[in-house]
């Protein structure tokens, strides 16, 4: 049976990639930097703010406005190939007066790179920042989380609604440092809410207009729907 | 002569397995709207039916969406025209709650959000924490963790095997999966005194050593479990049924795995040789002789044979670290970070203010933050920390790969059957614990 598997290979980095190993020792501040971040610094100059090494962790803090362009080089050039996305999240620290960071963890697979890159949203602004879900689809849901729990707007995704939280959810987003462990409403208030919710029988605007119910609605109801909007946002 | 032969053997020339006994697999097209399908092109729908699709709903309390999952299916027929999954149903706000308690306290909720991985999740969690503190621990709790982790992925891959049989049609797997799950669950009980919430580990440790006699009942579990993996390849990779239900179903090229960043089995069935312990090595996983199992196909079957490989290199790191677990202390000698044995607290001065300081405060990391990512069972796994200075983490946050793995469903479904959604949604090894959080 153990020769049905005739497909193992020992990865898919190139074969001149750095042989991995674990770390050990590693120093708080400094340290060797992964060298996308000089390259980054080479091609885009003053939109790359500074590079920090931290636990032997790269990070990167570049201009909001140049983050898709940054993440379309790295993804795209040959020396790089940051072909996947691990994470996108946000930062906001207990100081309320400091910025604001999206945080993008990307990979890249042959050359066994690992890049944190980090913008900085000012908090009096509207927080928007682009969406890098045309290079990576996998940003989709990263990215509806994000905007879920911080309120950080990512321009051009698709489809950017809440997604672990419900549609029509009004006490803000919850993993920003304003809003309490406890939720902004009283607990009567969040009970009433979440027995008057029936998920199984709740459907979006746009999955009712899949359906034949689209002739059962209310006229004003299916006119909203021709007219292209959805429910929540 | 063998006295009992408990294989289902096909009889050859049955649809879906070739001459040899092998499945027969058509290779990748490209369709023409640039989608990936191994299907043959439907045949022509009779012209009075067409234009009505239906709503279906499945979920969130069925069986076989494997927690709280709601898919809402745009079907033409019986074929998935479109498919909108719904989460947030199990959402706890794990990472808010995290912001509020010690990196100690957190450890707990890792139990909790993986239920099936708890104790993996457990030693990630201190992995993660312990780069932000700068700690190396000790080599035999090194070793320890290598047991703990692939202890986990084969009680998640066992869990995995069981449910998907069970959607697919076969109930017999499920049993023999769940036995030797329970085995398992056993050597964790005996450890750590807890089978599923085990929260096994400390920032700089483990909560404690194995007992004595442990190695002898690991052992004894590493020379009995590849009976039980090679009764369910009998039983399942040439059975006809099984073929036909997981063949060519739900199928992503390797670029398109990539690119929707999945990972674990879901991305090397698609053929990219990614996994974490090979590629950013953690707990010296390089120094392990092991293979990474890579399909060619990309569909349901390809994830089902390389979930089961990885049963097999699971049982072979834990030969090598049971032959290599050195004596030694388990946690590190610091005790700012790791708490002094209760009898040093009440008699000795020093470690009691040490006690006193860690359980009132908790032990504090220097600023910084971290990225540490191991390969769980589901996928790369990664906790980001940040710390300002302070004995809680300015945010923690979950890189869950349930989630993303997920994010990908309505991709896969498209133009598949509606049966084909549960076989597709089993393949994704999804724990709804991990993805709402």
């Amino acid at each position: 049976m153990k020769s049905r598997f005739s497909a193992v290979i020992p990865g898919s980095a190139a074969p001149d990639a750095a042989a991995p190993v674990t770390q050990r020792n590693v120093p708080n501040r400094g340290g060797p930097a992964n060298p996308s971040a000089a390259d980054l610094q080479n091609r885009f100059g003053s939109a790359i703010k500074r590079v920090d090494v931290i636990w032997g962790e790269t990070i990167v803090y570049v201009d909001p406005a140049a983050v898709k362009e940054i993440i379309q080089w790295l993804h795209d050039d040959p020396a790089q190939r940051y072909d996947y996305l691990s994470d996108v999240t946000a930062v906001e620290y207990r100081d309320l007066e400091r910025l604001l960071e999206v945080v993008w963890h990307v990979r890249s697979l042959p050359y066994r790179r690992f890049l944190r890159i980090k913008a900085e949203l000012r908090k009096d602004r509207p927080l928007e920042v682009d969406s890098v879900w045309s290079i990576y689809k996998g940003a989709d849901w990263l990215e509806r989380e994000c905007y879920d729990m911080f309120g950080i707007k990512f321009k051009g995704h698709p489809d950017l609604r809440r997604i672990l939280m419900w549609e029509q959810y009004r006490e803000g987003y919850p993993l920003r440092k304003d809003f309490p462990l406890r939720g902004r409403f009283s607990r009567a208030e969040q009970l009433r809410q979440a027995l008057s919710a029936n998920p199984e029988a709740r459907y979006s605007m746009e999955e009712l207009s899949i359906a034949e119910a689209f002739e059962d609605l209310p006229e004003d109801m299916r006119n909203r729907l021709r007219g292209g909007e959805r429910t929540g946002e | 002569m063998a006295t009992l032969k408990r294989t289902v053997e096909v009889a050859l020339g049955t649809s879906g397995i070739d001459r040899s006994g092998r499945a027969v697999r058509s290779p990748l097209t490209v369709t023409e709207n640039g989608g990936v399908s191994t299907l043959e092109p439907p045949p022509p729908i009779e012209p009075q039916l067409e234009g009505e699709h239906m709503l279906i709903n499945i979920g969130p309390q069925h069986p076989a969406t494997h927690g709280v999952l709601r898919l809402v299916l745009e079907l033409d027929g019986e074929t998935v025209v479109r498919c909108i999954p719904h989460v947030g149903y199990l959402h706890c706000g794990f990472e808010k709650i995290g912001e509020y308690r010690q990196y100690n306290q957190i450890i707990p909720w890792t139990d909790r959000e993986d239920y099936l991985n708890s104790i993996g999740n457990n030693v990630a969690f201190a992995l993660g924490a312990e780069r932000l503190f700068g700690i190396d621990v000790t080599p035999r709790c090194v070793v320890l963790r290598v047991i703990a982790m692939e202890l986990s992925r084969i009680i998640s891959h066992l869990v995995w095997l069981g449910t998907t049989c069970i959607d697919i049609g076969a109930f017999t797997p499920f049993l023999w999966s769940f036995e030797q799950r329970e085995n398992v669950y056993k050597l964790l009980e005996d450890w750590v005194g807890a089978r599923l919430t085990t929260s096994a580990t400390r920032v700089g440790g483990m909560a404690a050593d194995i007992p004595n006699g442990w190695m002898e009942n690991l052992n004894f579990f590493i020379r009995n479990f590849p009976k039980t993996i090679d009764e369910v390849d009998r039983m399942l990779t040439r059975n006809a049924i099984w073929v036909g239900r997981t063949v060519g179903i739900g199928a992503m090229t390797g670029e398109e795995a990539v690119n929707y960043g999945l990972s674990g089995p879901m991305v090397r069935a698609s053929g990219v040789a990614f996994d974490v312990r090979r590629d950013f090595p953690y707990l010296d996983y390089e120094t392990y002789d092991f293979d990474v199992p890579v399909g060619s196909h990309g569909d349901v079957y390809d994830r089902y044979l390389v979930r089961v490989e990885e049963l097999r290199q699971s049982v072979r790191i834990l030969e090598q670290a049971a032959k290599r677990l050195p004596d030694g202390p388990v946690n590190i000698d610091d005790h700012r970070v790791i708490l002094p044995p209760k009898s040093k607290a009440m008699s000795d001065m020093e470690s009691m203010i040490h006690h006193f300081k860690q359980v009132m405060e908790g032990a504090r990391p220097p600023l910084g933050e971290s990225y540490v990512a191991v390969e769980s069972p589901k996928g790369e796994k990664g906790y980001y920390m940040v710390s300002d200075g302070t004995g809680k983490p300015v945010r923690w946050r979950i890189r869950p790969p349930s989630f993303v793995n997920l994010s990908a469903i309505s991709k896969m479904v498209e133009g598949h059957l509606l049966s084909d959604v549960i076989a597709i949604n089993a393949s994704i090894d999804i724990v709804m614990g991990e993805i709402d959080r």
